[in-house]
């Protein structure tokens, strides 16, 4: 497909907008985008640069063949870069080494440092392996500040029975770290 | 001096439900299943913060109406280019919202007046901790909370504050300074209108990156560099000031927007901008920064048509919007 404005290069660039009170979609050559002001791949509010992005990928690796599809929603490689769109969390893991190259592009570094959901932290927990002892103990003490946060909620809630219920558990656990 | 320059502080976390595909592989009943699993930690989370949820399906919403929260910027422009299964979970306040089945499952964002990003991150982050009591997120130790984009891997966070720049648009700095900017790990843009001098003088200023960085260093990171952002924006004013044009210019504009029988939207954004302009400087004492960033969002064109109800050519609304700015002005 040819840009919209210029009608002479490939349109590369995807924009989702509202102008003049009504919602646009334009398809734009990577120049004209960038004219426009719409260049950012990394956009805030409106990520709607999916097929830029997904030309990002096309040129990090030369389209070809890709059988596999992942299991869980059938997704090839080929149509997460050229969407730019991944399918699942699974597909992560199945396109590991097809996606870690555009991912190590994009933010420079691929480990993540942050915020962990609490789900995770209770299995991690259960490992009794020397290497991970010190990391359950942080996983503890960030399960305490989790419960310390629901309390806090609790309390102004004034749902008492469940911040009692909260308090013990804190205890428990506070017990149990410095058994450690 | 930072509150009357930047407008306002957001924070948007991308989360997405564990058991079920991304959205762009999910279907209708997939989709309204997220809708309930997530509509139901609301209400089971038992949280003052939560207990003042609307949830609006965006099926059931106008146009018009659908329009206008993407000009106040509560929701994104790829929110409402497909309504199917698409729910806007928002608190009565308009701070606290949650896009369920956007490009991802979840994205929950907190806007605050003003420069406050660690308020606004600690609010996002409590809605987070509150919502994951009830939710198994996708999360992947190496690369951190799973998304359908992975420009968004990791924290899925971005943080960001809308600046008023006119000196530094005037003086056509943004452009270097835009340059340097994506080399720190961050980002600006216009927000209202296309090409290299956005209407208004409005700016968005980003972190791009979200991975292999924890929240609390792109928070710290945003703030810095929003601060020398703002030192040089005071800086360049000061020197406008000192010419007799730039005030000619801030009364002109007062005198067009307090007069004019119809406006644009284009004139009205550039006048606006200007009498912000005086307002900080001290030049118009009788309106504050407020009315002036009221004014910003309100005289979007399906803001106007929401407003009156029913559809408006361009000519009828220019008219309108002329009406309503005079009415507050």
């Amino acid at each position: 497909m040819k840009c919209q404005k210029c009608g002479m290069r490939e349109a590369t660039t995807h924009i989702k907008t509202v102008k003049n009170g009504e919602y646009a979609q334009y398809e734009l050559c990577s120049q004209c985008a960038k004219e426009m002001g719409y260049t950012n791949i990394f956009s805030d509010m409106e990520n709607e640069f999916s097929n830029f992005l997904g030309s990002f990928f096309g040129n990090a690796l030369p389209a070809r063949t890709q059988a596999t599809r992942c299991e869980t929603c059938g997704s090839t490689y080929n149509e997460i870069a050229q969407s730019g769109q991944v399918g699942c969390a699974d597909c992560y893991d199945t396109f590991w080494e097809q996606l870690m190259p555009s991912i190590r592009r994009m933010h420079g570094n691929t480990t993540h440092c942050g915020k962990t959901p609490h789900s995770l932290e209770y299995t991690k927990s259960e490992d009794t392996n020397v290497s991970n002892v010190k990391e359950s103990a942080e996983n503890i003490n960030y399960q305490i500040d989790l419960l310390k946060r629901s309390l806090e909620n609790a309390i102004k809630t004034q749902n008492f029975e469940k911040a009692a219920e909260l308090r013990d558990k804190i205890k428990e656990l506070e017990e149990n770290k410095n058994a450690k | 001096m930072q509150n009357d320059i930047v407008i306002s502080t957001r924070v948007r976390l991308a989360r997405n439900l564990a058991e079920f595909p991304f959205p762009c592989k999910l279907n209708d009943k997939g989709k309204n299943l997220v809708t309930e699993k997530v509509e139901n930690a609301i209400k089971n989370s038992n949280s003052a913060l939560c207990n003042n949820f609307k949830f609006l399906d965006l099926e059931k919403m106008s146009e018009m109406q659908r329009l206008s929260l993407v000009e106040h910027h509560i929701v994104s422009p790829e929110f409402i280019s497909n309504t199917k299964g698409r729910v806007l979970m928002i608190t009565n306040d308009n701070k606290i919202s949650i896009m369920v089945n956007e490009e991802d499952h979840l994205r929950i964002q907190v806007i605050n007046k003003g420069f406050d990003l660690e308020e606004t991150y600690s609010l996002a982050d409590n809605v987070d901790t509150l919502l994951d009591e009830n939710l198994k997120f996708a999360f992947n130790k190496k690369l951190g909370y799973l998304t359908q984009c992975p420009t968004n891997l990791g924290t899925g966070m971005r943080a960001s504050v809308m600046l008023h720049l006119p000196a530094l648009q005037k003086s056509k700095a943004i452009g270097r300074i835009a340059g340097n900017l994506s080399k720190l790990g961050l980002t600006i843009r216009g927000i209202y209108g296309e090409g290299s001098e956005p209407k208004g003088a409005m700016y968005q200023l980003s972190n791009q990156v979200t991975l292999g960085i924890s929240e609390k260093s792109a928070l710290e990171n945003l703030k810095n560099i929003t601060e020398q952002l703002v030192n040089q924006e005071v800086i360049t004013r000061d020197r406008l000031f000192k010419s007799i044009e730039a005030k000619d210019t801030v009364f002109r504009s007062m005198g067009i927007l307090k007069y004019a029988k119809s406006i644009s939207h284009d004139e009205a954004m550039k006048l606006l901008s200007n009498v912000r302009l005086g307002v900080v400087a001290g030049e118009i004492k009788d309106v504050n920064c407020e009315t002036i960033d009221r004014l910003f969002t309100e005289i979007q064109p399906a803001g106007l048509m929401v407003k009156e109800n029913k559809n408006l050519t361009p000519e009828e609304r220019d008219i309108i919007r002329a009406e309503l700015i005079q009415a507050v002005l």
